[in-house]
């Protein structure tokens, strides 16, 4: 099982906070085609110019990287804090 | 001996206190402490105030993470990061970043680093409530390149 987390803007437009997955991608780019395919908000905010980030289990992650069992993701916008 | 602060919090921080930490110890011969304030630059004073969120469960993680980079780089004998989070009104502290080493190149420069890092990978994100409505805070250029400095 995958959960997913969003944060600050995405988690507005989204209108999402968190979710599960039963049946979790292998990576990362996996896990946003995914999310892209649901079209509408989810296409527009993951799947076009728009910048974002993902941490796995709390870590700075890339498109590339393999999403363990069990994993906790989390999608937001490039931070803003200072 | 290593001693870090690394807070999380909605309450607000006394630099002076933070700074009185160090008392009575000689080998530390230069401190810098940022301040980080919420401001407001429009005429009317248009900013009510700026919400803060994070990822709790990340946040102190990525702050200790950069702490022990710049350890890394520098001799450093004292590093305080306090960031809050919440509701906090113009001129309100938002961030301090105190580094504390035998010499002032040393502080000065880790301060930079890791005010550079915290405002491109701690998981922060502000939220400006103003007379017009609320609105996310757009991520900067110049934040990234003021980080990308560092990667050369």
């Amino acid at each position: 099982m995958l959960t997913i987390l969003y944060f600050a803007r995405l988690r507005d437009v989204l209108g999402c906070a968190s979710e599960t997955l039963a049946t979790p991608p292998a990576t990362v780019r996996d896990l946003i085609a995914l999310l892209v395919a649901r079209g509408g908000v989810w296409q527009a905010e993951l799947g076009g110019a728009r910048v974002f980030r993902v941490a796995i289990n709390q870590e700075m992650a890339q498109l590339d990287d393999a999403i363990p069992a069990g994993a906790e993701v989390a999608i937001f916008p490039p931070v803003t804090g200072g | 001996m290593q001693q870090d602060v690394i807070r999380v919090q909605s309450a607000d921080f006394d630099v002076a206190h933070e700074y009185q930490r160090l008392a009575g110890q000689p080998q530390i011969g230069a401190v810098v402490m940022f301040v980080g304030r919420v401001r407001d630059l429009s005429a009317n004073a248009d900013l009510h105030a700026l919400h803060l969120e994070h990822y709790p469960a990340m946040t102190e993680r990525a702050l200790q993470q950069l702490v022990q980079a710049a350890r890394a780089r520098w001799q450093l004998d004292a590093v305080t990061i306090i960031h809050r989070v919440g509701r906090l009104a113009p001129a309100e502290q938002i961030v301090l970043v105190l580094t504390a080493s035998p010499h002032r190149d040393t502080a000065y420069e880790a301060n930079r680093y890791l005010m550079d890092y915290l405002k491109t990978a701690a998981p922060f994100w502000k939220k400006e409530i103003t007379r017009h409505g609320e609105a996310w805070v757009e991520a900067r250029a110049s934040d990234e390149q003021a980080r990308a400095r560092w990667e050369t």
